[in-house]
């Protein structure tokens, strides 16, 4: 099977118990009009806690079918699948996960505070509680001062960081992150992975990112997983050791493009793009 | 002011034409009684006493359009509230049932839709009946639900509000069903992600999504709500209510009377529709809607 590397690190180098998600001949059978659909096949992956993991593959290749069976979403054919320990769905009950979505997915009829209090209100805090987790959790995303905006109010990026504050605002263990930044313009894509890096770094947070973006998953990422389609599978593991406390002026580095050479050749190797 | 002109000017126009068109066709429908009448005098008379009399006549065909507004303003204004003459105070009988009625279509209605909406066996079940009650004709029902609410021994004003609800409840739970589906799989995920109960995904997410179609849909059930409570006074006999006066009218072929009638049912529509247009647009800017 596939060599995961040896020890995981966490951002905030703090020991490890139990993986933060541990998947075993992990497979996942979508039944279609057309036939079955082999979404995910024989998937082996064990992330520890406080690591930063990138899927990144081309479309089809089961990136965000695995994260949502993570999450819970979706439910595996066959295989085992636990998250700190526990199955995805009593993980999910427990409140473990923070989901950040390609769109921001706001609720368009509360302001920024209140979309980011909506899961707070859920979870059953107390009303002072959610206030302050929020207003804590919109200035870590720098949106402080915006709190009475409605999404239609705010750019595309600023939207994105709501719905960051939002996954984060109660304290999940685990962040899964569907290529949030897919929709957005290169600019604000760079300051927002800037910031994301920051984040994880202060948060030591166990973070699961979803990208099509080679430099993005190689930025931000200490193991970037390729996949490949038909059928959706790991084709590699690639372990990346770039300096903490990193800038985007790394990606000039010799050692970024080294690693951005080999998630490139893995992902040339699955043949993902001939046909 | 020039924008002013532009907006107001094809409305003048529409208006104007309306109303030429009309006391052209009151001249034709009311003529031949006119012509019998001033045959019978024997006295010579033209084309403009014909025209003056096709316009003043006491029981017309078509009354001309000033004898509707001039009766019409003689029972809102010229006459006590208290008395069976005054517009105003069939207007308020009918006004209490069609609000009655629409609180309780509305009520009925969302909670119909929630049940669509959370049940299969009410999404199968249900639906096709809510759809085949709406074929009947309301008249045939009407007299029904008043003859039995009556030897019940509820007010009048119960068995109209009912025969309003039946009829406005059903644009509020189709309506509803559309809205309360109307969420995006990322924000029903998103609930999933964070457990919420269904109770919760209900009222922090489906139905603030489809307060827009309630809207949309109270402004026609509150219309016909109106029709309602109009036509569950015509099978009474009721002493009171746009419908009784337009009963009365028919009877004693007073049709001025059934015209002004008709003209306050219609303002009091539009005003109702309007006062939900109005509670929609506090809500709209309650919920963060763009400025229009």
């Amino acid at each position: 099977m596939l060599p995961l590397g040896g020890m995981a690190r966490s951002a905030k180098g703090a020991p490890l118990s139990q993986p933060a998600v541990q998947a075993k001949n992990l497979s996942l059978v979508f039944e279609t009009p057309d036939g079955p659909v082999t979404a995910l096949s024989a998937v082996d992956l064990t992330i520890e806690r406080g690591e930063f993991v990138s899927f990144i593959g081309p479309s089809g290749c089961g990136k965000t079918t695995l994260m949502r069976a993570i999450a819970d979403l979706e439910r595996p054919t066959s295989g085992s699948l636990t998250v700190n320990g526990v199955s995805p769905g009593e993980a999910r009950l427990g409140r473990a996960y923070g989901y950040v979505f390609q769109a921001a997915a706001l609720y368009p009829w509360r302001n920024v505070l209140r979309n980011v209090i909506l899961p707070l209100e859920i979870m059953g805090l107390s009303a002072g509680e959610r206030q302050a987790r929020a207003v804590k959790q919109l200035e870590l995303v720098g949106l402080t001062g915006f709190e009475k905006k409605f999404p239609w109010q705010l750019s595309g990026g600023m939207q994105q960081r709501v719905s960051i504050a939002r996954a984060l605002a109660f304290e999940p263990k685990l962040l899964l992150m569907d290529e949030p930044f897919g929709a957005l313009d290169e600019i604000t894509r760079d300051h927002l992975n800037d910031q994301l890096l920051r984040l994880w770094e202060r948060t030591g947070k166990t973070v699961v990112f979803v990208t099509h973006s080679i430099s993005e998953a190689v930025f931000l990422s200490n193991r970037i997983v390729v996949m490949s389609p038909r059928p959706g599978r790991i084709i590699e593991v690639i372990e990346s050791r770039l300096p903490a406390g990193r800038g985007l002026d790394v990606r000039e580095s010799v050692a970024f493009a080294e690693i951005a050479q080999r998630v490139r050749a893995a992902l040339r190797s699955g043949h993902s793009y001939e046909d | 002011m020039k924008i002013e002109l532009r907006a107001v000017g094809p409305v003048v126009l529409v208006v104007g034409v309306l109303l030429a068109v009309w006391y052209a066709a009151a001249v034709w429908l009311n003529a031949p009684q006119v012509i019998e009448r001033l045959n019978g005098v024997g006295n010579p008379w033209g084309a403009h006493d014909l025209v003056a009399a096709t316009w003043s006549m006491e029981r017309p065909v078509l009354p001309a359009p000033h004898q509707i507004v001039a009766d019409w303003w003689l029972s809102v204004f010229g006459t006590d509230l208290d008395s069976p003459r005054s517009l105003v105070f069939h207007a308020a009988v009918t006004l209490s049932a069609t609000l009655l009625g629409f609180a309780l279509g509305m009520v009925l209605g969302v909670l119909i839709a929630i049940g669509v909406v959370h049940s299969r066996v009410l999404d199968r079940g249900l639906l096709p009946w809510i759809i085949a009650s709406q074929t009947i004709p309301i008249l045939a029902i009407a007299p029904m639900v008043v003859v039995v609410l009556g030897s019940l021994g509820y007010p009048p004003l119960v068995s109209k509000a009912v025969i309003s609800m039946y009829l406005c409840f059903f644009p509020v739970a189709i309506g509803m069903v559309k809205g309360l589906r109307s969420p995006e799989v990322l924000q029903l995920d998103l609930m999933r992600t964070w457990s919420a109960s269904t109770a919760q995904q209900l009222v922090k997410l489906r139905l603030p999504a489809a307060v827009p179609f309630l809207f949309a849909s109270a402004k026609i059930a509150i219309a016909t709500s109106l029709i309602g409570a109009i036509v569950g006074e015509l099978p009474t006999g009721a002493q009171a209510g746009l419908g009784a006066r337009l009963l009365s009218g028919s009877y004693f072929g007073q049709t001025i009377q059934i015209w002004s009638a008709l003209l306050m049912a219609s303002l009091l529509g539009v005003a109702l529709v309007a006062a939900v247009g109005c509670v929609q647009r506090a809500v709209g800017r309650l919920m963060g809607a763009a400025a229009a």
